[in-house]
């Protein structure tokens, strides 16, 4: 029967032992995940930043990220990777051998962080930004009106309370890095778009394993969603449900 | 201008505010006006919509920025720059936890339930021990009628509970004075009585208070001093019965008449 000829060797081609290629994917999927968490941690933090500097920052501190969140939105993700990863590491490389240091080759986790990071960072400062606008002025000025520091402002009332506004742009650029993590690939690094790549030229079963691939990026991203959404009831304590 | 002093007074000056100007762009909203509470005293101001009023009590506490005057909280001289501006943020921020501000909205943190919300401040920035700010806490709930209330979160309550939870939450940093901006504004009808009592209970205990307010009734009840605004001047001030049983001023006179 050709249906059960067929999902046998399904199983045998998605295996976790060799000759499977199970290990292989998931290995690719952790780089993926890794890579996906470091990126989202940097974005993060340079969205906060960012959007503080946007709204409070000097003239100088606000053109310069005009120009970050302008160009690196407009630049599509494949050739700022391409240009990190080649343009950057070369030049790196050749300013540190200039100075009589030893040339070091860049890890693929590393750069994929850091781009993807740097992408990250230019959309969460205006997700952030946004949603720290978003806070009712009389929140903050009743804050003020009580003698509260303008970082402890920060901390205990607009940070806990833009969170809700921030959310589900949040979420949406969590989901974004992690299928982000998969341009990777074309410099070669073994996240979970390389490796499924490398299984399906190998063995020449590609339906089966592109198919295996997107379910697992499926699966990442349902229970992300499914995380999110615990998050946001979260950030919503206290608010009513019609907010108006 | 016409004014009944009240010389010879000896109580302490609990907030004294002269010459005070405010200009935003080029409109100047108030021209010069001057203010003493003394401790005890409760200086009701009022006017109509533009007059200012809200103005000059929120640079009492500089939710803005005076363009010219002074202000003496307790005595003492808010150090300003010669655009009007505070000198010394801490100074600042130390004097504002004398002086304990209502809003017309509110202003709960939504995200915080009740008995948070007034912990917040004096257990997060006076660093007061926890214990002892939560006991304070739930000994005011309790005088402003919400002892069950600690745990709910403000947007859950009625407009006249987050407004009582805003007056109890002035009231745990133990402030030197009270600020209220138009605090029964927002409120349906039938919810302003029960503000009204919490701020007339503290009226009667002596508590020092400056007040905007629409209602013409009750400032003539709890004032000791009342303020007529008009256009960023003083048009009139004294005592309540003075006032609004007797004013001098004609546009006092027709404004009394429009409002009541």
């Amino acid at each position: 029967m050709l249906a059960g000829v067929l999902s046998t060797s399904t199983l045998d081609l998605l295996a976790y032992a060799p000759p499977g290629w199970g290990a292989t994917l998931l290995a690719g999927l952790w780089n993926s995940l890794l890579i996906a968490l470091g990126a989202y941690a940097l974005g993060l933090t340079i969205g906060i930043a960012g959007a503080y500097g946007k709204l409070y920052g000097s003239p100088l501190t606000k053109d310069l990220l005009a120009i970050y969140t302008t160009v690196v939105r407009a630049v599509p993700e494949l050739v700022l990777i391409l240009i990190l990863y080649f343009a950057v590491t070369d030049a790196l490389n050749k300013l540190v051998i200039a100075l009589g240091g030893a040339g070091f080759e860049i890890s693929g986790v590393a750069a994929g962080i850091a781009v993807l990071g740097v992408v990250q960072g230019a959309y969460a400062t205006e997700v952030l930004r946004g949603a720290i606008q978003a806070v009712p002025n009389g929140q903050v000025e009743a804050a003020r009106a009580m003698g509260m520091p303008g970082m402890q402002i920060a901390k205990r009332i607009v940070l806990p309370l833009m969170l809700a506004f921030a959310i589900p742009g949040m979420s949406n650029l969590w989901l974004i890095v992690t299928k982000d993590t998969a341009l990777l690939a074309v410099v070669g690094f073994a996240e979970l778009t390389q490796a499924t790549r490398q299984a399906a030229s190998t063995t020449k079963a590609f339906f089966t394993f592109y198919a295996a691939a997107g379910l697992l990026y499926l699966m990442v991203s349902i229970i992300s969603t499914l995380m999110f959404s615990r998050i946001e009831k979260w950030a919503r304590r206290g608010q009513r449900r019609t907010g108006d | 201008m016409i004014q009944q002093g009240n010389d010879g007074d000896q109580r302490p000056v609990a907030i004294k505010v002269t010459g005070l100007r405010k200009t935003f762009g080029t409109h100047e909203v108030l021209k010069g006006v001057d203010l003493t509470a003394r401790e005890g005293d409760v200086v009701a101001i009022i006017g109509g919509s533009g007059s200012g009023k809200s103005t000059m009590l929120r640079c009492i506490n500089f939710l803005e920025t005076p363009t010219a005057g002074t202000i003496e909280i307790g005595g003492e001289a808010v150090r300003m720059k010669p655009d009007g501006s505070p000198a010394d943020r801490r100074q600042i921020e130390r004097l504002r936890q004398s002086l304990g501000m209502v809003f017309q909205s509110f202003n709960l943190w939504t995200h915080k339930n009740i008995i948070e919300n007034l912990i917040e401040v004096p257990v997060q920035v006076m660093k007061c021990p926890k214990p002892e700010a939560e006991a304070r806490a739930r000994k005011l709930l309790a005088r402003v009628g919400l002892a069950e209330k600690e745990g709910a979160f403000p947007e859950f309550m009625s407009g006249g509970q987050q407004q009582r939870a805003a007056i109890a939450r002035a009231l745990c940093m133990e402030p030197r004075a009270m600020l209220f901006d138009e605090p029964t504004s927002a409120l349906d009808p039938e919810l302003v009585g029960e503000v009204l009592q919490v701020i007339r209970g503290l009226a009667d205990e002596g508590r020092t208070m400056v007040l905007v307010t629409h209602e013409m009734k009750f400032a003539r009840e709890v004032a000791s001093h009342v303020i007529y605004l008009v256009n960023g001047v003083i048009e009139e001030e004294g005592p309540p019965d003075q006032l609004f049983g007797n004013p001098r001023s004609e546009r006092l006179k027709q404004f009394l008449k429009t409002v009541s």
